[in-house]
C-alpha cells in the first residue's frame, strides 16, 4: 500500500515511515490490529492500575473502612490529619533518613564497584555474579537471613566478640536497626548500581581520558573532574531509583523489622500498610500514599533541577 | 593498557573482600540449615560439627512448602505468560502500527510507572476483593498479568528490527498481525527471554500483594509461607534457614542459568525492582 522501501541494507533503527506519515487518513487494518493488540494489556492495567490511580484520589478524601458499601465524603480531613500526625512525622523523618543513606551508600558503592571491575579484569564475571546474588534473592530471605545475623546471639555478635567487643542488640535500638535496614538494601541493590554504572562507563569517550592522562591527570583528578562529571546522568538515575526504592520499602522492613523498635523503622511504606490493612483505616492509608506520592515527585523534580542546572554551568 | 602488578592485586583484593561481605549472609544460612539447634545457639564454629540433613525434612513437614511452592510456580507461569503475550502484541502496537492517540497512551502509562505501589494497592485490593477473588490464583495472577516494564522493554527491542522486514512482508501480502508473528517474534526471542527471566523473578520474590489476596495455605505463595514460618518458628534457626534456603534456590539457579541475559536487560533499560 504505502510501504516504502528505502535504499540501503543497514538502515538506522528507528520507527517505520509509514508510522512517522502523518495520518491523512487511518488505515483501517492497521487501527483495527492496534486495537486487538493493545485490548488485554490496556484491560489489565487499565481496572488494576489506572482506574486504581484515580480511585485512590477519590478513596484519600473519604473516611472509609475498607468494607462499608458507603464511602463517607470527609474532603481535606484526612490530610489535616496528616499534618497533626506524631506518627506521620515520624515516619517521614524514618523515611528521609533511610533515604539519604541509601542514596549515598548506593552511589558510592556502586560507582566504587564499577571502576573496580572497569577496566580488563580476570574473573569479571564471576565477581559480577557474586554482586547481583543478593538482587535475585526475595526480600523476604534476605530479611530473615539478615534478621538472625543480627540476632544478639547471631552471627555478627559473634564475630564482635571474637576481638573482645560486646555486640548490641541491634534491632532493638531505633537508629541502630534503621541503619541496618540500610545496609541491608544497600547490599540487595549493589549488583544493580554497579551494572547502571559499568554500562555507563563503558559509553564514555575513550579520547578524554587520553588528553587528561597526557596533561598528567592522577587517577582521583581523573575520577574527579572527568569520571564523575561524565557519569552524572547515570547519578542522576541511581539516585532517583535509590528514592524510589526508599519511598517504597516494605518487604524488608515487613520481616527485618516489622516497623519497630517503637517505629523507629516505621518507613511511609509500612505505615501505609498498617494503617490501611492492620487497622482498617483505608482512607486514611490512601492519604499517606498520595502524600508519599508528592514527595517522590518533588524530590525527583529537585534533583531533576539540580543536576540540570549542573551540566549548564560547565 | 596493562597495568602494573601492585593494582590488579589490589584491585582484586579489594574486590575479593567485598565479593566475601555479599556472599557471607548466603553460607551462613547454608550452613546454619544443617546444623543442631543446639549449635546454633552456641555459635561454637561456622561449619556444622556434624551435618544434620535431616533439618530440611523437618521444616517441609513444620510447613506445608510443598504446596507454597506449587502456589508460587503456578502464579509464576500465569504472570510469566501473560507478560510475554499480553505486553509483546501491546509493545508492537507501540512500535509500528500507527493509530490515534499513540504517543497519548504510551506516555501515561510511562507516568504510571511511576505511581508508588502503594497508591494503587488498596483500590485494586478491593476491585479484586468485589470480584470475589481474595484467596484464589485469579486474584494473585490475574491483576499481574500485563506490565509496563514488559512493553517498554520489548517496544524498545521491535523498534530496533530494521523496517525493511516489515516492508518487504507487506509487500509479500503479509497482513500487520502476520507481520508480527511470523517476522518481529521469532527475531525477538533473546528480548523474550530477557522479559521471561525479570517476570520469573518478579513472581517469584514478589511479596506485598500475595501478602494481601491470600489467607490460606491453599494459595499462599513460598514468600508469604516463609514469612509465616519466621513467626512460628522463630527460635528454630536451623528450620528457618533451611525453609529460606529452599525458597531461594528457584531464584539462584534462574540468575546462575540467565545471568548474561538478565545482566543484559538491565543494561539496556535500567529496569529495577
Amino acid at each position: 500500500m504505502h510501504s516504502t522501501v528505502r535504499p540501503g541494507r543497514h538502515a538506522p533503527a528507528g520507527p517505520a515511515p509509514y508510522a512517522e506519515r502523518k495520518h491523512a487518513r487511518w488505515d483501517r487494518e492497521q487501527v483495527l490490529t492496534a486495537a486487538a493488540f493493545l485490548t488485554p494489556a490496556l484491560l489489565i492495567l487499565g481496572v488494576f492500575v489506572l482506574y486504581p490511580i484515580v480511585n485512590a484520589g477519590y478513596i484519600s478524601l473519604t473516611s472509609w473502612n475498607g468494607f462499608d458499601p458507603v464511602k463517607q465524603f470527609a474532603g481535606l480531613d484526612n490530610y489535616v490529619r496528616l499534618a497533626s500526625d506524631p506518627e506521620f512525622w515520624n515516619s517521614l523523618l524514618v523515611t528521609a533518613v533511610y533515604a539519604t543513606g541509601v542514596c549515598v551508600l548506593s552511589v558510592v558503592s556502586g560507582l566504587a564497584i564499577a571502576l573496580l571491575l572497569d577496566a580488563p579484569l580476570r574473573g569479571r564475571g564471576f565477581y559480577r555474579g557474586v554482586y547481583f546474588l543478593p538482587a535475585v534473592t526475595s526480600s523476604v530471605a534476605a530479611a530473615i537471613v539478615w534478621k538472625y545475623m543480627l540476632d544478639p546471639a547471631g552471627f555478627v555478635n559473634a564475630v564482635l566478640a571474637q576481638f573482645g567487643i560486646a555486640g548490641p542488640d541491634w534491632l532493638q535500638d531505633r537508629w541502630l536497626a534503621l541503619g541496618a535496614l540500610t545496609l541491608l538494601t544497600v547490599w540487595k541493590n549493589i549488583g544493580f548500581n554497579a551494572v547502571l554504572y559499568l554500562t555507563a562507563m563503558q559509553a564514555l569517550p575513550v579520547g578524554v581520558y587520553e588528553a587528561a592522562q597526557l596533561d598528567g591527570a592522577s587517577f582521583w583528578q581523573r575520577l574527579r573532574y572527568v569520571t564523575v562529571p561524565l557519569l552524572s546522568p547515570m547519578t542522576f538515575f541511581v539516585v532517583v531509583q535509590a528514592l524510589i526504592t526508599s519511598f517504597q520499602a516494605f518487604d524488608l522492613v515487613y520481616v527485618l523489622t516489622g516497623g519497630g523498635p517503637r517505629g523507629g523503622t516505621e518507613v511511609l511504606g509500612m505505615f501505609t500498610y498498617r494503617t490501611a490493612f492492620r487497622i482498617g483505616d483505608f482512607g486514611y492509608g490512601t492519604a499517606i500514599a498520595f502524600v508519599t506520592l508528592l514527595l517522590v515527585l518533588g524530590v525527583t523534580l529537585v534533583q531533576w533541577r539540580a543536576s540540570g542546572s549542573g551540566r549548564a554551568d560547565r | 593498557m596493562r597495568q602494573p602488578l601492585a593494582t590488579r592485586v589490589g584491585r582484586h583484593a579489594i574486590l575479593l573482600i567485598g565479593s566475601a561481605v555479599v556472599i557471607l549472609p548466603f553460607l551462613w544460612m547454608f550452613t546454619t540449615s544443617l546444623q543442631s539447634r543446639a549449635e546454633t545457639y552456641t555459635n561454637s564454629s561456622v561449619l556444622p560439627t556434624s551435618w544434620h540433613w535431616e533439618n530440611y525434612v523437618h521444616a517441609w513437614q513444620a510447613a506445608p512448602f510443598g504446596q507454597y511452592y506449587l502456589n508460587s510456580i503456578v502464579m509464576a507461569i500465569g504472570i510469566v505468560g501473560g507478560h510475554l503475550v499480553f505486553d509483546s502484541l501491546a509493545a508492537y502496537a507501540f512500535a509500528r502500527l500507527h493509530f490515534p492517540l499513540r504517543n497519548t497512551l504510551f506516555v501515561v502509562l510511562l507516568a504510571a510507572l511511576m505511581i508508588p505501589t502503594f497508591v494503587t494497592i488498596i483500590p485494586a485490593y478491593t476491585i479484586v476483593a468485589n470480584l470475589g477473588w481474595i484467596d484464589s490464583y485469579a486474584g494473585l495472577i490475574v491483576p499481574r498479568m500485563a506490565d509496563v516494564f514488559g512493553i517498554i522493554l520489548l517496544r524498545q527491542y521491535f523498534s530496533s528490527i530494521p523496517v525493511e522486514l516489515d516492508d518487504a512482508a507487506r509487500i509479500d501480502g503479509c497482513s500487520r498481525a502476520g507481520t508480527f508473528f511470523r517476522i518481529i517474534v521469532p527475531l525477538s526471542r533473546p528480548a523474550f527471554a530477557t522479559l521471561a527471566i525479570f517476570s520469573f523473578l518478579f513472581a517469584w520474590n514478589d511479596f506485598l500483594w500475595p501478602l494481601l489476596v491470600t489467607n490460606t495455605d491453599d494459595v499462599r505463595t513460598i514468600q508469604i509461607g516463609l514469612s509465616a514460618f519466621v513467626g512460628r518458628y522463630g527460635t528454630s534457626w536451623n528450620y528457618l534457614m533451611a525453609g529460606t534456603l529452599t525458597a531461594t534456590i528457584p531464584s539462584i539457579v534462574v540468575f546462575l542459568f540467565f545471568q548474561r541475559a538478565l545482566v543484559r536487560g538491565i543494561a539496556t533499560t535500567g529496569l529495577k525492582d
